[in-house]
């Protein structure tokens, strides 16, 4: 026999009344399980704030060095460049912000909580659902930074307050579509270094060539083809002519149209991978 | 609703490969409801595999199981709502507070935000969390994290419950504690199937043991069972001088016929005795060889033995997947 303290007795007292069965609760609704997981998602903010750091840094650091380095160069002046790079720099900055939803839930994978979420009663697509929503306060994060440093910098938006939030609100449900993209990878991939190693291989070149650093009718003709099926031109475009107070209702769709489709291709492909996940 | 079974468990040819490997191979499980169950095996027996099965993780490649009397293929649902599994590794999440785990796991099962409260509350006061509660999981020991984890397994009792390795890496009195409440959960009633590498643990907790063995299961039965099936007693002989030994191997090999294990210890060696007569004609003839006998005890065999002796290699060498 072993011996018993008096502190395992306790502990003895508290654990049985604690494991007494007690009511089942009736099962979470679909949306209070997405809630409870974008509350995780708040709290992993809270609790590690530096992860947003490296992603966020990337587009502060390019608004910067374009701006001071070629802005003059490209535009004229840097006021006249930064007017052109800002709304690019907010894409380019929630974009790679987005990429935290595969990386999340492959660290989830890996670390084996995502077991524990899977074995729950509960509306299958709640985790990522949740995870995507949760998501939101780090776009609005990201592009509060990018915006502020934007009008220390002297950043204008002709299109005012009102252009500004819808410009945010329109890359945000455009985020919540590529998100579903990033969640795909997030199972595919086996570790979260080679998610976000994949998310910066799609992500620089569509970045890249794009319209977000320079006029493309500049371009050669082969690179503006591409440039000019690039989704992200078109959200560029759509956002610089928000918050320039421009904006048509063409360009607006084209974005929304394009969310929609990629939520439709990987929301269920991202569902099936969950569902027959070994 | 299904009838109320006797069975927690039923398997029928239950099988998964991955490429080649059959990490499953055709297991015939029962296990009956409100019993402790060990699923004993080396590493990489397919322990793990199975109990994924069985918690809806991972889809079978054949075969059928019935948990709680649901059907694991067409009922994965029902099934998820009347278990928990405490996976190998800590599946709680490292980056929140104990309580906040336990609150997010409350919310998740159904419970409005003030009995999550309370809920996570109780059960960080009854496995000794309280104060560590506001601290993020990455500070825990070992035995703090695995604790937690159980916890997070009952924040609504589920009728059956799967540990995965519960005590590996753990210290001995967090190995107690978490014996302990595997206890307590089988006196409310709770099914535990739990899967270990010790056999001390098995010996100790179990009601019912399956030994797995490279997917298959070996043998099936109560500890005493299992051992009584290994044969007769075991006599473990101590000599005063290990120079003896291999002459009081010979010795033990003729007057007793069977294979003798030399031990560790290069002053002992254990055998199989046909019951007391046996054993004491083997000692007389080592005395009488002139062989020096510091003791000797006469057992029943212990789980170890009975590892070897089913499977022909010793428990704790670990299999190569």
């Amino acid at each position: 026999m072993t011996t018993t303290t008096t502190t395992d007795l306790v502990f003895d007292q508290a654990l049985r009344s604690a494991i007494v069965t007690t009511e089942r609760p009736p099962r979470a609704s679909a949306l209070s399980a997405s809630l409870a997981f974008s509350w995780r998602a708040l709290l992993k903010i809270k609790h590690v704030p530096e992860q947003l750091g490296d992603v966020v840094g990337i587009p502060i650091i390019f608004t910067l060095l374009f701006t001071y380095m070629f802005g003059g160069a490209l535009a004229g002046t840097t006021g006249d460049y930064l007017q052109f790079l800002l709304p690019g720099s907010l894409v380019m900055a929630v974009l790679m912000v987005s990429m935290y939803a595969g990386v999340g839930l492959n660290t989830d994978v890996t670390k084996g909580v995502f077991d524990r979420f899977r074995t729950l009663p509960i509306w299958r697509p709640a985790l990522i659902v949740g995870g995507l929503l949760g998501d939101v306060l780090r776009y609005v994060i990201a592009s509060a930074l990018v915006i502020g440093l934007g009008l220390v910098m002297g950043y204008h938006p002709a299109g005012g307050v009102i252009g500004v939030l819808s410009g945010v609100a329109l890359l945000l449900v455009f985020a919540f579509g590529l998100g579903w993209v990033w969640t795909t990878l997030g199972l595919l991939m086996r570790t979260p270094s080679a998610v976000m190693n994949m998310g910066m291989l799609v992500l620089f070149p569509l970045t890249f060539a794009s319209n977000v650093f320079v006029d493309p009718s500049t371009l050669p003709g082969w690179l503006r083809v591409f440039v000019d099926a690039n989704p992200v031109t078109h959200l560029v475009t759509a956002e610089r002519s928000l918050m320039d107070g421009t904006a048509t209702a063409a360009e607006i769709i084209w974005v929304l149209v394009a969310s929609a489709a990629l939520a439709a291709v990987f929301a269920p492909l991202t569902m099936w991978i969950y569902r027959n996940k070994q | 609703m299904p009838e109320q079974s006797e069975s927690a468990v039923e398997t029928r040819g239950l099988t998964k490969t991955f490429g080649a490997t059959r990490a499953v191979d055709e297991v015939d499980l029962t296990v009956p409801a409100g019993s402790i169950y060990g699923l004993l095996g080396p590493n990489g027996a397919g322990k793990t595999t199975l109990v994924r099965m069985l918690a809806t993780l991972t889809r079978p490649d054949a075969g059928h199981a019935r948990v709680l009397g649901y059907d694991l293929a067409d009922e994965a649902d029902a099934i998820r709502s009347r278990v928990s599994l405490t996976g190998q590794f800590a599946s709680v999440d490292e980056d929140l507070t104990g309580r906040e785990n336990l609150v997010l796991l409350g919310r998740l099962l159904g419970h409005r935000r003030a009995q999550a409260k309370e809920r996570a509350d109780e059960l960080l006061d009854a496995f000794g969390l309280s104060d560590a509660a506001n601290r993020t999981v990455h500070t825990y020991s070992g035995g703090m994290r695995r604790r937690l984890d159980i916890g997070a397994s009952i924040v609504v009792t589920p009728d059956l419950i799967f540990l995965d390795e519960p005590t590996t890496g753990l210290d001995p009195r967090s190995r107690n504690q978490v014996w302990q409440i595997v206890r307590a959960l089988a006196d409310d009633g709770c099914t535990v199937l739990l899967t270990t590498q010790y056999l001390d643990e098995a010996d100790q907790l179990a009601d019912r043991i399956a030994v797995i063995d490279r997917g298959t299961m070996i043998a099936e039965g109560t500890s005493t069972e299992l051992k009584a099936s290994v044969g007769s007693g075991v006599l473990r002989v101590r000599l005063s001088a290990p120079e003896q030994r291999a002459a009081a191997a010979r010795v033990l090999e003729r007057t007793l016929r069977t294979s003798v294990h030399l031990e560790s210890d290069p002053t002992a060696l254990s055998t199989q005795a046909a019951g007391p007569e046996g054993a004491t004609f083997a000692l007389t003839e080592l005395s009488r060889a002139g062989m020096e006998i510091a003791d000797f005890a006469l057992g029943q065999p212990s789980l170890d033995e009975v590892f070897l002796a089913l499977t022909g290699h010793p428990a704790t060498i670990t299999e190569a997947s």
